[in-house]
């Protein structure tokens, strides 16, 4: 009899050990962690040499291979040549070709022209996909020009996001109010609850985003003072809605939260890493976008676009990162098309340098080690 | 043979049932034959029975099941009645507390008011559990010992659950019915108050549970260590030399230099653990009432090292020309 149990007790811790080993996302050791901190304070990355680098590298590998930047002509201009070309009409020809062929590998590789235009008639704008298409190319230039507080002098292109895909992998769309209403007698669950995909698996609010990545919310909950201030300060509730953004954030980057805070006070920046800084604006930026330029295009699509509340999908910060803490490792695959900067464009950029070590310099910087002067040499 | 000395009883006396001591005047009578069970009797005592409901125990009883029926209903409804969700889900599900636009009014019976009826059921049910617990101790002639460390865990729920939001003025801030979304709660906490390891009372909290553990652990060793000289035997033990328990003593003193007795480990044990959630129970009612962020607050009377900062500064703050 006691044999029995034993061996069922035996069995039980098996099955657990076997849950344990291949499933929640569990990876096995050896795993590297990098100090970005002070000592002491656990401020570590942690990467795993056998997921984190392949990850980069099936990303660059989807790259496709485009012609490289020539001299500008100048002219014959496209909006002098072509009809209806209402934001890149200032680009020369040869320029206007070359940007459209490259959208055409970024977004639409196999549908290729026809996915956007009419055949017949290129300047026509009656497929929405045209007319998306035009307010996305002002969103690039928008993001390269105003937002280099986030994206640096790397920039982006439509392949940061698209990957090749009409629509990119990673967007949001507003919950389904039904999600959050009160209908009946029983069963509300405000919005959260359910192991909800953008928060890590977590019972966090699902989607967070459509307050604190559309709408200006308060992201801000810690308390600011040692001692309570007059009247109410942020509920849990919205505590819970800033969680929820921030694992969506470290998930987004494949980072954990010391990338950015010292966890010891979430809310200090003077105790944070300077990426956090680089994320605040990267915030800023998805309200922006989101509000300027995606969701207006919600009238345009078609109903199959829209989500349950009559909106299309929206970006959020793994629409560019897709797991990588710099999209595409760092890859300066903006620096070859001045069309996409705006008014950023730098003037002549003729004498831009070959790319070829491009790739070698995205895995590089991808691995580039955090300086740790600024943190960790003060000392006790 | 191999056996097994460790996790199991080692000798099970299967003998007539034991009735206990009659009850007093006007008390319920025990109800049920007793019988035996091997397997039980493996871990515990094999006599099951005669069992004593009494009122407050049939009424907590009753409490309780309300309560269970409401918390589990709603997390059904909340997965549109599918039992497979349901049971899938189950972890993540919850009943919740109202929205902060109540405060401490009466919701919508959908918008956490049911969340106040099961906590009103619950908490009658511990309470009616607890009265049990005082009265049959009572009536077996007993302490209340065990009825008052039961009524520091019910210190610390009120705290969390009733307490707590009243001080706060807000229903809001008191914890919902379900297993992540409550663990997911207490990280919120933590966060919106400025991290609860920076408490003094927590701090104290865990020094207590860990200090449970560890008596808890040296004390069933030490029993365990000396049965067979017949330590549970533990009257006898205590006036005879040589004994059980005068060699447990005796390790301790060589191994610690200091020991405690039979009786004063019982106490040690007791304190500890009632001490657990009362000094949680203090610590969580002194967040967002008296402190607002107990690292600003440590930092304040010098319980935080300082460490060297990174040089960052907060961007909404340049951006208004309001930075360093």
């Amino acid at each position: 009899m006691i044999k029995i149990v034993a061996w069922f007790i035996g069995l039980f811790a098996l099955v657990l050990t076997g849950f344990m080993l291949f499933t929640a996302g569990w990876e096995r050791p050896p795993i590297e962690t990098q100090q970005s901190g002070y000592r002491g304070t656990g401020m570590a990355e942690i990467i795993n040499p056998r997921v984190d680098p392949q990850r980069l590298e099936a990303q660059l590998a989807q790259v496709p291979e485009l012609s490289p930047l020539t001299p500008d002509p100048g002219v014959p201009r496209a909006g002098d040549v072509y009809q209806n070309v209402q934001v890149l009409g200032d680009l020369s020809v040869a320029r206007f070709t070359r940007l459209m062929q490259a959208i055409t590998e970024w977004i639409y590789p196999e549908e290729g022209c026809a996915a956007c235009h009419q055949l017949n008639n290129l300047a026509d704008d009656s497929m929405y996909q045209k007319v998306v298409s035009r307010r996305m190319i002002q969103m690039t230039q928008a993001i390269n020009s105003e937002w280099t507080s986030h994206v640096g002098a790397t920039g982006v292109t439509c392949f940061t996001c698209h990957r090749g895909e009409s629509v990119p992998q990673y967007t949001w769309f507003n919950a389904d109010p039904a999600t959050v209403a009160a209908d009946g007698m029983v069963g509300w669950r405000n919005g959260q609850n359910r192991a909800a995909e953008f928060a890590g698996l977590s019972s966090l609010p699902e989607e967070p985003f459509s307050r604190l990545l559309e709408d200006a919310g308060q992201i801000r909950v810690e308390g600011r003072t040692a001692l309570p201030i007059d009247g109410d300060g942020p509920s849990i509730q919205s505590t819970e809605w800033t969680y929820s953004l921030m694992m969506h954030m470290s998930t987004s980057l494949d980072v954990n939260c010391t990338y950015c805070h010292n966890s010891r006070n979430f809310g200090s920046w003077e105790s944070s890493n300077p990426q956090r800084v680089n994320a605040w604006h990267g915030i800023q930026m998805a309200q922006s976008l989101n509000t300027e330029y995606v969701a207006p295009l919600s009238p345009v699509l078609p109903p199959h676009r829209l989500g349950a509340t009559g909106e299309g999908q929206k970006i959020n910060c793994a629409t560019c990162h897709q797991g990588v803490a710099k999209p595409l490792g760092g890859l300066a695959m903006a620096e070859d098309y001045p069309s996409l900067w705006g008014d950023a464009a730098p003037q002549d950029v003729a004498g831009v340098d070959d790319d070829v070590d491009a790739d070698a310099d995205a895995l590089a910087s991808a691995e580039e080690p955090v300086d740790l002067e600024g943190s960790g040499a003060g000392g006790l | 043979m191999v056996e097994n000395t460790n996790l199991f009883t080692r000798a099970q006396v299967h003998g007539p049932a034991d009735y206990g001591v009659p009850l007093p005047e006007g008390s319920h009578a025990r109800t049920g034959t007793p019988y035996k069970s091997y397997l039980l009797g493996k871990l515990g005592d094999a006599q099951i029975g005669p069992i004593y409901l009494g009122g407050y125990g049939i009424a907590s009883l009753i409490c309780g099941f309300i309560a269970f029926e409401i918390i589990g209903l709603n997390m059904w409804a909340s997965v549109g009645w599918d039992p497979i969700e349901f049971v899938r889900q189950l972890p993540w599900l919850a009943l919740e507390p109202p929205s902060p636009e109540y405060g401490l009014s009466l919701p919508p019976l959908n918008e956490g008011g049911w969340w106040l009826l099961a906590g009103f059921f619950l908490t009658a049910a511990l309470i009616l559990w607890w009265m049990r617990m005082y009265t049959r101790a009572r009536a077996l002639g007993l302490g209340t010992h065990i009825a008052w460390a039961f009524a520091s865990a019910i210190w610390l729920y009120l705290v969390l659950g009733f307490i707590r939001p009243i001080a706060m003025g807000s229903w809001s801030e008191a914890v919902p019915f379900g297993i992540f979304p409550h663990l997911d709660w207490t990280a919120a906490f933590s966060i919106r108050y400025g991290n609860l390891f920076y408490n003094p009372f927590h701090m104290l909290s865990i020094a207590f549970l860990y200090g449970s553990v560890l008596l808890f652990a040296m004390h069933g060793g030490t029993v365990m260590a000396t049965s067979r000289f017949g330590a549970e035997r533990e009257i006898e033990q205590a006036f005879d030399r040589g004994t059980a328990f005068e060699r447990g003593a005796l390790f301790w003193r060589w191994t610690m230099g200091f020991c405690a007795n039979a009786e004063s480990i019982h106490r040690w044990a007791w304190w500890f653990a009632v001490l657990t959630p009362l000094t949680g129970g203090l610590g969580i009612l002194l967040t967002g009432t008296v402190v607002e962020n107990w690292y600003l607050w440590g930092m304040k009377h010098g319980l935080v090292p300082p460490y060297p900062e990174t040089g960052v500064v907060d961007p909404a703050a340049a951006l208004q020309g309001g930075g360093q």
